[in-house]
């Protein structure tokens, strides 16, 4: 890389840091959305929970990463997050400041501090801009002169390993995915954000332009001083990337750890399956018996109680009754929480720790 | 050429005729100027009951050799060369008719993308009776009889609901699943899959590559499975095969390959799986892209971003050698690399 984002002359101002060092950049607290499908037959509703009750924290320098499969909320959690979608309830706390609530709108200079890198690389640029005026775009947004903004382009490009020379006044359909993925990475970063929502930014990538990207990331993250929020159902992803997980199972946290902490002992039955159905690598330690049957429910209706218990290899009578609450794993104490009533304290689940200072 | 898919058939100790046995396959598009060559000279040899794994980029070229299998090609305009043998007949001479009743019939396919496969106005069990009737010349009614029995074999719950359901009502694991036991309705020897699990989450994509594991074994049949993900294929596979620029660089045992790789495409392949955290190391990373298949750098297509070049890389164009029994390799150099180094670590 012959240019480097501290070595760059960039046209718009950092954020700066309001809260210090131990206020999380990021709280987001209670996010819930519903979306409304089309009306069923006889006047029926059909709502789909796509996300009900997220919370999550991004502290400074860190990535938290959220795994989960397709239909678990998890691009609706982040699009959430960044303002995209309105929420129907939440709010979202930027470095000690309400970013958004239900009732008020992001304006113009906030909304800078989040930005986001989609998985569809292509769909994602306008296809009849040139890379530089793709990247000069945001910038110009903000107020800064054409001139200035398109030279910042450049420099841009180099940065994230597309020498200007020869990518400058491309279009996107002249670039390969892995290449285009680093044109949306660029853009995020031309208004200098400090936190970037990625979500499946590397999935649709080949695995050897995924590790180029991936590394890509780490290097910018430690050189802008950047957060990430990294949604991605590629567990090895996740785990090469984050400090700290998230898993999704139908809208819901199921369980929240540090990297180390969730891959070293999972909790919930739903991480152990997902854990278990990744592929081993090696040809003589194959997997003999799938670690889930069957496909995620239907979102529309979803099971009562815990969502997960229809698959569950533990579920029992108290599952189906309540929904379990997110909280902390007995053993592993702070910062590693499951909502599992089979990991809750006198929840009634015959495999549940006994209360603390119970006497029998 | 035959006699390295001799070799590769009698090694497996199967039966002598192979299922599947590629000599000399070139298939060439028309591009802006001339030719380009997407598949060149490729050579593959697959006893019944076996599976391999075409490993490679998007743009290796393994696509199109799968479907060279089933002579798809000539209709898109290609240019093939070579010779494609199923069951011992030659797909390159066949008719049209032949054809139609190659596939489907002997050779089942399963597409990446099942929406794009089925029929989205046909209800499933009727698409997979067509299937059937089409072949077998049986009656509907024991068509449908069939269908029921592969929704059982395929393991989808509620058969009976299923069958009658249209392909957008399913999941994505069910259409897959689907797609499996329309593929399987004539009970083929060859069963072709293209990139069948990418789409699918981590839950089900395993799954399915059970019940695949599970079908050729109850069934003995044969199959091409096409994937660019290491761990799928160390899930799947028998033996692999890697490609790179339309070519085989390597061939050989699934384990031998994937876990003491020769080539160092293959090599740098296992290096760039990501593994660990971003604290303890940085990824393995390939330099550069893989070259313009129109303008192919002269000696070996790997050699621009080869971190083992030598002088001789750039003139000779590396034949596939053995370097272990039933394990080659087309590098010049592949007997210099250091051993037990995969892993990427």
């Amino acid at each position: 890389m012959s240019v480097t984002f501290s070595a760059m002359q960039a046209p718009l101002p950092p954020i700066e840091d309001r809260g210090g060092p131990s206020q999380p950049l990021l709280i987001a607290r209670g996010l819930r959305k519903e979306f409304r499908l089309a009306d069923g037959l006889f006047g029926g509703r059909t709502v789909v929970h796509a996300v009900d009750d997220l919370s999550l924290t991004v502290n400074k320098g860190e990535t938290v990463g959220i795994v989960g499969e397709s239909g678990c909320g998890k691009s609706t959690a982040a699009r959430l997050i960044a303002g995209i979608t309105p929420a129907d309830d939440g709010e979202v706390v930027f470095d000690g400041e309400s970013f958004w609530t239900p009732r008020t709108r992001i304006d113009a200079e906030r909304r800078r501090a989040i930005q986001m890198v989609f998985q569809d690389s292509a769909s994602s640029l306008n296809p009849r801009m040139t890379l530089t005026e793709t990247l000069a775009f945001g910038p110009r947004a903000h107020g800064v002169p054409t001139a200035v903004a398109r030279t910042y382009a450049r420099d841009l490009l180099a940065a994230v390993g597309l020498p200007p020379s020869r990518f400058a006044e491309r279009y996107p359909i002249q670039l390969s995915g892995g290449q285009r993925q680093r044109v949306n990475i660029a853009r995020a970063l031309a208004i200098r954000p400090r936190l970037l929502i990625l979500d499946e930014p590397v999935s649709a990538l080949d695995k050897s332009v995924e590790a180029q990207v991936l590394n890509l990331l780490v290097a910018l993250r430690e050189e802008l001083s950047l957060s990430y929020v990294f949604i991605s159902h590629d567990l090895n992803v996740v785990r090469y990337i984050a400090d700290r997980v998230v898993v999704m199972y139908l809208g819901q946290v199921v369980e929240e750890a540090t990297s180390a902490q969730i891959f070293a002992a999972p909790r919930h039955p739903y991480t152990r399956a997902l854990f278990a159905s990744k592929p081993s690598l090696d040809p003589r330690r194959r997997i003999e018996a799938p670690p889930l049957t069957g496909d995620p429910p239907d979102p529309v209706n979803p099971p009562s109680g815990c969502r997960f218990r229809t698959r569950c290899p533990i579920a029992e009578a108290v599952c189906a009754a309540a929904k379990p609450p997110l909280a902390a794993a007995a053993p592993e104490g702070e910062g590693h929480k499951v909502a599992c009533w089979a990991a809750q304290p006198g929840s009634g689940h015959s495999l549940a720790p006994r209360p603390m200072g119970a006497l029998q | 050429m035959n006699a390295l898919a001799r070799i590769i058939s009698e090694g497996s100790g199967a039966a002598p005729s192979p299922m599947l046995s590629i000599a000399g396959l070139n298939v060439a598009y028309r591009g802006g100027a001339g030719w380009t060559p997407v598949v060149r000279g490729v050579d593959l040899a697959l006893a019944p009951g076996r599976s391999l794994v075409l490993l490679g980029e998007s743009g290796s070229g393994k696509s199109v050799t799968l479907r060279a299998i089933i002579g798809l090609l000539r209709e898109e305009g290609a240019r093939v060369d070579g010779e494609v043998r199923v069951g011992g007949r030659d797909v390159n001479a066949m008719a049209p008719d032949e054809l139609l009743k190659l596939r489907g019939n002997e050779v089942g396919f399963i597409f990446q993308e099942p929406m794009t496969a089925l029929d989205p106005v046909f209800r499933i069990g009727d698409q997979i009776a067509e299937t059937i009737v089409q072949h077998r010349g049986t009656s509907w009614r024991q068509a449908m009889a069939t269908a029921r029995e592969l929704f059982d074999l395929v393991q989808i719950p509620s058969a009976e609901r299923r069958l009658k359901a249209y392909p957008n009502e399913l999941s994505g694991g069910l259409r897959q699943r689907a797609m499996i036991a329309m593929a399987m309705s004539c009970d083929p020897r060859l069963l072709l899959a293209d990139e069948p699990t990418t789409a699918l989450d981590a839950t089900v994509q395993i799954q399915v590559l059970l019940l695949l594991r599970e079908i050729q074994k109850e069934r003995g049949t044969a199959m091409v499975f096409v994937t660019h993900d290491l761990g799928v294929a160390a899930e799947i596979a028998d033996e692999v095969a890697v490609m790179y620029a339309g070519r085989i660089v390597e061939q050989g045992d699934a384990a031998q390959v994937l876990l003491n790789p020769s080539h160092p495409y293959t090599h740098a392949l296992t290096g760039c799986v990501v593994q660990g955290s971003y604290r303890d190391h940085r990824l393995g990373e390939l330099a550069g892209a893989p070259p313009d298949l129109a303008q192919l750098p002269p000696g070996c297509s790997f050699a621009p971003r080869c971190a083992r070049r030598q002088e001789d890389c750039r003139l000779t164009d590396p034949a596939r050698r053995p370097v272990a029994p039933r394990h080659d390799v087309a590098c010049l150099h592949a007997a210099d690399l250091p051993a037990g180094t995969a892993g990427g670590r």
